[in-house]
């Protein structure tokens, strides 16, 4: 496997990570939109008690996924950052709301209606990064943004708007939600137990849906992804481990086997941004730019043994950190 | 506005707003934990009081700065893709392991906050610990890149691209050392002076209060110590930007002839039609003096170089004059802050003192930015120095004016929230325990 290679990988992992974490984080955020019901206040505090520890740390991996793109693909960022640069920049004011509004929110006192503000702003903006970042993530995929050898934008600067990559955005808000309402059985009690099951019930048919109409429009709108979700050796075993952990997460949602639930959800978000990256391969940017536009080998080497090197410190520090808080026996009630 | 000036205007901005946060988040930690582990060595229920407030007024800041830094870190390439497209390769290491660092910060900035009643006495102060030391650590990660901009190393230029990457060369460029001494101790003196000033202040109002005398003794000692410190980098440094960036020094002095005795102008105008700097102080062989120690020592002037290359000497100058300025007042201020200490064997706490730290408050802020500017300002027209211009860097999309309006509204916003938030925290925080002694 060349550096290039490896790196891509890499990065790949990264987004992984920041699916399954960050995501949850923005899905908590959704929720809190949309709670409702006598449990209102209920469930917007188990959201705060559960990603005010992490979302920060969770938060790192996008800005490793920013860092290693230009360190290792540096045509690639600057072909990304052009093309897209209505979406990202939007999706930056979503992503600095949404912290500076939740901390806000957590530090102000009194609990008055300034404070029922920056919940609305936190949420709000929870609910547009996710379809931004899908929508961003969509347009990459379809094909619809060109660039030239020099990295000069070729596509105008709306070239991302478009039916898939919507539809990719709606997606990634349903997925989201879904992998959110999942971790929350598990910390939640009792009734408030009960509104998030249902909540990832629905929000799982929802992820069904849409995965369904993505799937219908790549066929026509990102023809290099759907070739590759279908015409891969590895197509077939990798829809098939996706729909089982689809499967057993709503199978151990309807038997209320929490854990079980969170493990397949885990899985099933891991091997859609897997799919998603297999599917592309070796295109970083449909269909300018592969993965031979990498830096030099002088970078990617050393690159990638920091890379290990900092995994060494990394993982430790981030199982610590899920063990106090998210472990069997970390209960609710963290006073600030 | 220009496309190129919306650019620099919105990324001078972004970063302007976001080294304020990425100071405070240096050295915050280290004031909370140092609080923290005075409480735990003494008992002292007020120390482990101070360490509460402080972590809360840290996670505030903190929060504000992890998103301000997301920003630049989009913007790099949002902005100056064409600059990120060469010095991704080269940059990218220190920025890589920044953030691991970053990570390292945000996980144990979790585990401190929320953690008090979850985890033990040692782990939570280690944890603060860790912290404090990945601050310093991202801090030192990010100047290494900047110190590359300033002097390119690393790699062979040949037709106008980047070959034979040296990767480890481009992550120690010359100077690199003074560069991240002088940014780091910039973020204590800064962050300590400020906080001992808010502190400085409420003791003032009512004097003798327990809370506000621990925490203007650990902030005026760390403050105080990196403000005293700091006079003997910038010589350092500047000894370095002489022989390095001679046309930076150039233009930071006002310095427009090649000559030797070169005289120091303090204060001034300079005028780059005259080449003169009218409204300064001269002091004959000052810059010789300061800048090689050696009199009779030559300084190239701006003339000596193209006047296509020369950053505004007026900009630069007045950015610099600020900086030492205010540098140079805090540096008194410790001084005398250590001599009354020293005298009477504790906390000076006498009213015009307290005044004086508490007016000094802001110094420390105002000669951070201004340092920055002088860096940054400086090394115009360039943004990789000698290799590539701002003008060659700026992205192609146009309408750059609409994100720097929307993003100045954003900061604006940000900056009297946080602000308000921190006043409110204060106000409505419980009363302190007034005695000493509890666990």
């Amino acid at each position: 496997m060349s550096p290039a290679t490896l790196l891509a990988g890499v990065i790949l992992a990264a987004l992984v990570f920041y699916a399954l974490f960050a995501g949850a984080d923005f899905g908590g955020g959704i929720w809190d939109l949309l709670a409702t019901g006598p449990r209102r206040q209920a469930q917007r505090e188990l959201v705060e008690r559960a990603i005010g520890p992490i979302w920060e740390a969770n938060h790192v991996w996008l800005i490793l996924v920013v860092v290693l793109l230009f360190t290792g693909f540096p045509a690639a960022f600057a072909a990304v950052t052009t093309t897209l640069f209505v979406p990202l920049t939007a999706l930056l004011l979503g992503i600095v709301l949404r912290g500076a509004a939740f901390t806000f929110r957590t530090y102000d006192e009194p609990r008055d209606a300034v404070q029922a503000r920056w919940g609305l702003l936190f949420s709000g903006s929870s609910v547009i990064a996710p379809l931004l970042l899908g929508a961003s993530v969509g347009a990459l995929a379809s094909g619809r943004l060109r660039v030239a050898p020099d990295g000069t934008p070729l596509s105008p600067p709306g070239a991302w708007l478009g039916a898939f990559p919507a539809a990719v955005g709606i997606f990634a808000s349903a997925l989201f939600a879904f992998l959110a309402a999942v971790y929350l059985t598990v910390e939640a009690r009792g009734a408030l137990q009960e509104d998030f099951r249902r909540r990832a019930l629905l929000s799982g048919a929802a992820v069904f849906v849409a995965a369904a109409a993505a799937a219908l429009l790549s066929w026509s709108d990102a023809p290099l992804v759907f070739h590759g979700l279908t015409g891969r050796p590895w197509s077939l075993p990798l829809h098939a481990a996706t729909a089982a952990a689809a499967l057993t997460a709503f199978g151990a949602l309807w038997v209320r086997r929490f854990r079980l639930a969170r493990l397949a959800a885990a899985a099933q978000v891991a091997l859609i941004v897997l799919g998603w990256g297999a599917s592309q391969y070796p295109y970083l940017v449909v269909p300018d730019v592969t993965l031979a536009a990498a830096a030099p080998r002088a970078t990617l080497v050393p690159l990638l043994w920091a890379l290990a090197a900092g995994a060494l410190t990394l993982f430790p520090s981030l199982w610590l950190l899920f063990r106090v808080f998210k472990g069997r026996r970390a209960g609710p009630g963290a006073r600030l | 506005m220009t496309d190129l000036s919306a650019a620099r205007w919105l990324f001078g901005s972004s970063l302007a707003f976001h080294i304020l946060f990425a100071a405070v988040g240096v050295a915050m930690p280290l004031l909370m934990v140092l609080a923290e582990w005075w409480a735990r060595r003494t008992g002292s229920a007020v120390h482990l009081e101070l360490a509460r407030r402080w972590a809360k007024g840290t996670a505030i800041l903190f929060a504000v700065g992890a998103v301000s830094g997301t920003v630049i870190s989009f913007e790099l390439g949002l902005l100056w893709p064409r600059f990120m497209a060469f010095a991704g390769p080269l940059v990218g290491m220190p920025f890589s392991l920044e953030g691991f660092a970053f990570f390292a910060e945000a996980i144990f900035l979790g585990i401190y906050l929320y953690g008090w009643e979850r985890v033990s006495p040692r782990l939570h102060l280690a944890s603060g610990a860790v912290v404090a030391a990945s601050g310093a650590l991202s801090a030192f990660f990010v100047t290494l890149a900047n110190a590359w901009m300033n002097h390119p190393a690393g790699f062979d230029l040949v037709l106008g691209r980047p070959t034979a990457l040296r990767p480890l060369d481009a992550m120690f460029p010359p100077g690199w050392a003074h560069e991240v001494v002088h940014v780091l101790l910039s973020s204590y003196a800064a962050t300590g002076l400020a906080v001992a000033g808010i502190h400085a202040w409420f003791l003032r109002r009512s004097p003798g209060h327990p809370f506000h005398r621990a925490a203007l003794a650990i902030a005026l000692a760390v403050g105080g110590t990196a403000s005293l410190l700091q006079p003997l980098s910038g010589d350092l440094s500047a000894r370095e930007v002489a022989v390095n960036q001679p046309v930076k020094l150039a233009a930071m002095e006002g310095q427009f002839a090649t000559r030797t005795h070169a005289p120091l102008h303090l204060g001034g105008l300079p005028d780059v039609a005259t080449r003169t700097v009218p409204w300064s102080l001269e002091i004959p062989s000052g810059l010789s003096l300061l800048a090689f120690h050696d009199p009779a020592a030559e300084v190239r002037g701006l003339d000596a170089f193209p006047r296509s290359s020369w950053p505004d000497p007026l900009k630069v100058h007045l950015a610099f004059q600020v900086m030492v300025g205010a540098g140079t007042a805090i540096a008194a201020l410790a001084l005398a802050a250590l001599a009354l200490a020293v005298r009477r064997r504790a906390l000076p706490v006498h009213p015009r003192f307290l005044l004086a730290v508490a007016l000094a408050g802001p110094l420390g802020f105002v000669a951070l930015e201004a340092g920055w500017l002088v860096t940054e300002w400086g090394r115009q027209p360039f943004t990789i120095w000698g290799v590539m211009r701002t003008a060659d860097a700026v992205t192609p999309v146009a309408h750059l004016s609409a994100p720097f309006w929307i993003f100045i509204v954003l900061y604006l916003f940000l900056a009297a929230t946080t602000a308000l938030l921190l006043w409110r925290q204060i106000l409505h925080a419980p009363p302190p325990p007034a005695e000493e002694g509890r666990p």
